[in-house]
């Protein structure tokens, strides 16, 4: 293991459980409602967007269907691991048709 | 000792725990599974599979973290700002447990809440509502889901090794399809639509604009403080 790869690692974890072990300290001074909390509320999936939209955007017709085609198969089915293959399956199935 | 609520020993709560938790503990596999494989497309090894997952173990995180993990030059900085962004609810979520954890000794009650994430935070929750929620239940579900997370995003990491070329399959097309999959699972209602909608526009912008992943994070925050302005101007805050 790379010495980058350990450091990364560990400040990761420490960031991580210092978060965790933070809440319990904290718990008494935590804004329970409000904008505090709504905002951390709203973190994890806003990153997600941030990652998903320009990977979209950025990408070709291929792309632009298989994420369609997860999202599709996601909603019906709400598994995280069939709606993977199925996207990974579009778009091996859409690159080949459109020549991609 | 007394704890108030505990009708139960604290080694029956704990392995009620780990056994109520065997079902999610299998479509965490399930995704775990499809953590490692990524990770061995990002050059992750499976020391620091194991390593990342055991002391990490914060599952959205670890996927965000590959995002950004090119071996010989990691955005160190970059991946543990964002690490802290995306785990940042977690303080909300640990504070719900105080208390549970009041009548413990302080490294007990760190090394419990070590051991806190989405799902088995909220099934203690359940179980609290229910009057019968103990650190014991919680320390037996974290422990099943801990196992559960480390073993399999190892086996996937070594599943995934067996593929020569990933994107001579699709495979690179994997990372995008779980991102929208784990976006899709956090829908919640139609507050939703306007933090997700800011935090795709921002960061497609900015991803034209900055060079790097710093999109990741200025889509994230922006996202999100427009959704908690929004959430905050409708007068109607209720967080869980």
């Amino acid at each position: 293991m790379s010495l980058e790869a350990l450091i990364t690692i560990l400040g990761m974890a420490a960031v991580t459980f210092g978060i965790r072990a933070g809440g319990l300290l904290l718990a008494d001074r935590l804004p329970r409602t409000g904008f505090v909390a709504s905002w951390m509320k709203h973190l994890p999936a806003a990153v997600l967007a941030s990652l998903v939209a320009p990977a979209v955007a950025n990408g070709g017709i291929a792309e632009a269907v298989a994420a369609l085609a997860t999202l599709g198969i996601y909603v019906l089915s709400r598994n995280l691991f069939a709606a993977m293959v199925g996207g990974v399956l579009a778009v091996f199935l859409a690159r080949m048709l459109l020549g991609g | 000792m007394s704890s108030p609520a505990a009708s139960l020993p604290a080694s029956n709560s704990f392995l009620l725990g780990m056994r109520m938790f065997v079902p999610v503990a299998i479509s965490i596999a399930a995704y775990g599974v499809v953590w490692g494989v990524l990770a061995g497309q990002a050059g992750v090894t499976a020391l620091e599979v194991l390593l990342m997952s055991g002391l990490v173990f914060a599952g959205a995180s670890q996927f965000v973290a590959l995002e950004s993990w090119v071996p010989g030059s990691l955005p160190i900085v970059g991946i543990v700002i964002t690490t802290a962004i995306v785990n940042l609810r977690m303080l909300l979520m640990t504070a719900t447990l105080r208390p549970l954890t009041r009548h413990l000794p302080a490294w007990k009650a760190l090394l419990s809440v070590y051991l806190v994430a989405d799902e088995n935070w909220a099934m203690t929750m359940g179980e609290v509502s229910k009057g019968r929620g103990t650190v014991a239940f919680l320390v037996g579900s974290g422990v099943c889901s801990w196992i559960s997370w480390t073993g399999s995003t190892l086996v996937g990491r070594l599943l995934g090794s067996v593929l020569d070329d990933p994107t001579n399959y699709g495979l690179d097309f994997a990372f995008t399809a779980t991102f929208i999959a784990l976006l899709l699972g956090m829908w919640k209602g139609k507050g939703d639509l306007v933090p997700w909608i800011v935090a795709a526009l921002v960061a497609i912008a900015a991803a034209k604009l900055i060079h790097g992943n710093w999109y990741i994070i200025i889509g994230g925050l922006a996202g999100s403080l427009a959704g908690a302005v929004a959430e905050t101007r409708k007068g109607a805050a209720h967080v869980a």
